[in-house]
């Protein structure tokens, strides 16, 4: 649906993004992961034909923002940053405003505003100014705005900056069920918001791309071994010989004290080798009962920053 | 373009500025109107209109300034860029909302005439000639304003720039007088004003209209080649 490549723009001698390419199925939630700075903003507004790159393409459909701008922006809606709103209209005469820019046919403008307006939950604020509406109420007349025309592409850049907690959790809800029948591109720095609704993750880094894959795989990826917290009530001595015999298992420390005889290990082991089986195996023989388990692989976060400063140190 | 056209012009009528500028538009254009009067004047109404384009110089960059500086502070300039509206359809659609609000200023003064025409027997003609000549003098006008809000997201800035552009073109024919043989027949060429007089004296020149209207549509393109430049930018 988007494919992106050799993208680079460069501001005199600083380049905003530098040289990044990646492709967006149909239907597909990509999220955009990146410090503040990174280039999100950059590479988002040359998806939309705002600003031009300096070098390299983009192809939305296979039509190419240079030579057919127009095709391009048919499909794409956009909610940037700051999201743009006349402040003087009301949200209905904004909406039609759009509409008409964009082009949809007023017959079916009807119908279609209707399911917009219903869809982010802007009815009952429609004859109201733009200006007096809260920040969140703003950020759903903006996401009204892109939906409009029922482009392919979605383009929102940090679609739930600003907004409450319960606010946060609708707009992502609404994100997830409008990537059914949208292919999405969404940017934030909220490390949980990408794996609470993306497909996959482009984390991007001083203009370069740092990593891409699905939040799980990154996960998987930079770990070399599996790590699991378990609770186990039994000696530790005894515990500790027992699991430290098992194949696979690399190391073994007692992370917590919880009451005598009842300790809490951490446990690192070969990532293709699952020895929890052996491990309850061996402790059910030795009539020591697991407790507790869980798995301690690295979340979004560790891996953002560990992507991140890695990165930050090749270029020193 | 008509979408543009309809919510810029609605938006000079949601706030003070339209009426403000009318109103004072129209007190100045009537103190004129009376002391002509009082004075006995013939051609009131060539009179009128061309102090009339003298207010301009003031009123214009005051109605344009926020046209384009507008949207670029408040970023809806991006949902304009990222439409699949073309540029020029944009600017042509805010420059004709412009005109517009122009329109409707110029309609108001329509008055005198007409009680020039209710009370006595004005040259009809006459007064044709000197609005033509204003509607297009007000054309070149606005899209000077409209060329210089683009410059800039600085509303003050792009009133202070419009005013400088109007003023430099309403005083070319000065800068003629400093010259002589070539330099002086491109100067008088180039003048407005002098144009601008002709009609006040009932001349229509068919090259003087196409002068102003193409004067008008070199600075709309000029102003899509700044919003077009801007994509391009490298710094």
């Amino acid at each position: 649906m988007i494919e992106i490549q050799n993208l680079t723009k460069e501001y005199g001698k600083i380049k905003a993004v530098d040289n990044i390419s990646f492709s967006v199925e149909k239907g597909e939630i990509l999220g955009f992961l990146g410090p503040n700075g990174a280039g999100k903003s950059t590479t988002m507004n040359i998806l939309t034909g705002y600003i031009s790159s300096t070098s390299g393409t983009v192809k939305v459909a296979g039509h190419d923002i240079l030579e057919n701008p127009v095709e391009v922006k048919k499909r794409i809606g956009y909610l940037p940053e700051q999201p743009p709103l006349y402040l003087d209209m009301t949200v209905d005469e904004y909406l039609n405003f759009c509409a008409q820019l964009k082009s949809v046919p007023a017959k079916r403008w009807r119908s279609e505003k209707k399911d917009i307006m219903e869809l982010v939950k802007i009815s009952h604020v429609s004859h109201r100014l733009i200006k007096n509406l809260s920040k969140g109420y703003k950020q759903r007349v903006g996401l009204a705005q892109a939906l409009i025309g029922t482009p392919d592409v979605l383009i929102l850049d940090e679609p739930t900056v600003g907004l409450d907690p319960k606010q946060i959790i609708e707009i992502r809800k609404l994100i997830k069920a409008l990537g059914k029948n949208h292919t999405i591109i969404l940017s934030t720095h909220i490390l949980p918001e990408v794996s609470a609704v993306c497909d996959r993750v482009v984390i991007i880094n001083k203009g370069r791309i740092a990593a891409i894959d699905t939040p799980d795989n990154l996960s998987k990826m930079l770990s070399d071994f599996s790590r699991f917290s378990v609770t186990i009530a039994g000696p530790e001595n005894k515990v500790r010989n027992a699991l430290s015999d098992i194949y696979g298992v690399k190391y073994l420390e007692v992370s917590n004290r919880i009451k005598d005889d009842e300790y809490s290990y951490i446990i690192e082991a070969d990532k293709d080798v699952d020895v929890r089986k052996p491990m309850f195996n061996r402790l059910a023989q030795l009539g020591f009962p697991i407790l507790e388990l869980k798995s301690l692989n690295l979340s979004l976060e560790e891996i953002f920053i560990q992507l991140t400063t890695t990165e930050e140190m090749e270029v020193q | 373009m008509f979408a543009v056209l309809k919510r810029d012009f609605k938006s000079y009528f949601n706030s003070p500025i339209a009426y403000v500028l009318i109103g004072l538009f129209m007190f100045l254009s009537s103190y004129f109107f009376n002391s002509y009067l009082s004075y006995g004047v013939s051609d009131i109404t060539s009179n009128v209109v061309s102090d009339m384009s003298f207010l301009l110089l003031f009123v214009i960059p005051i109605l344009t300034m926020k046209s384009m500086a507008e949207d670029k502070k408040n970023g809806t300039e991006v949902l304009l860029l990222t439409s699949p509206a073309r540029i020029t359809e944009i600017v042509m659609g805010k420059f004709l909302a412009l005109y517009c609000v122009f329109l409707i200023m110029t309609g108001f003064t329509l008055i005198f005439p007409i009680i020039l025409t209710v009370f006595g027997d004005p040259d009809l003609a006459l007064i044709f000639s000197s609005y033509l000549g204003f509607v297009l003098y007000g054309a070149v006008f606005v899209a000077v304003g409209l060329f210089a809000s683009s410059l800039t997201e600085n509303q003050i800035v792009a009133a202070i720039i419009g005013f400088v552009g109007l003023f430099a073109l309403y005083t070319i024919r000065y800068l003629a007088s400093y010259f002589s043989g070539f330099l002086y027949d491109v100067f008088t060429w180039l003048s407005i004003a002098d144009r601008y007089n002709d009609f006040m004296n009932g001349i229509i020149d068919i090259s003087s209209v196409i002068f102003m209207i193409s004067l008008a549509a070199i600075f709309i393109y000029l102003t899509v080649r700044v919003v077009e430049r801007k994509r391009w930018s490298q710094g």
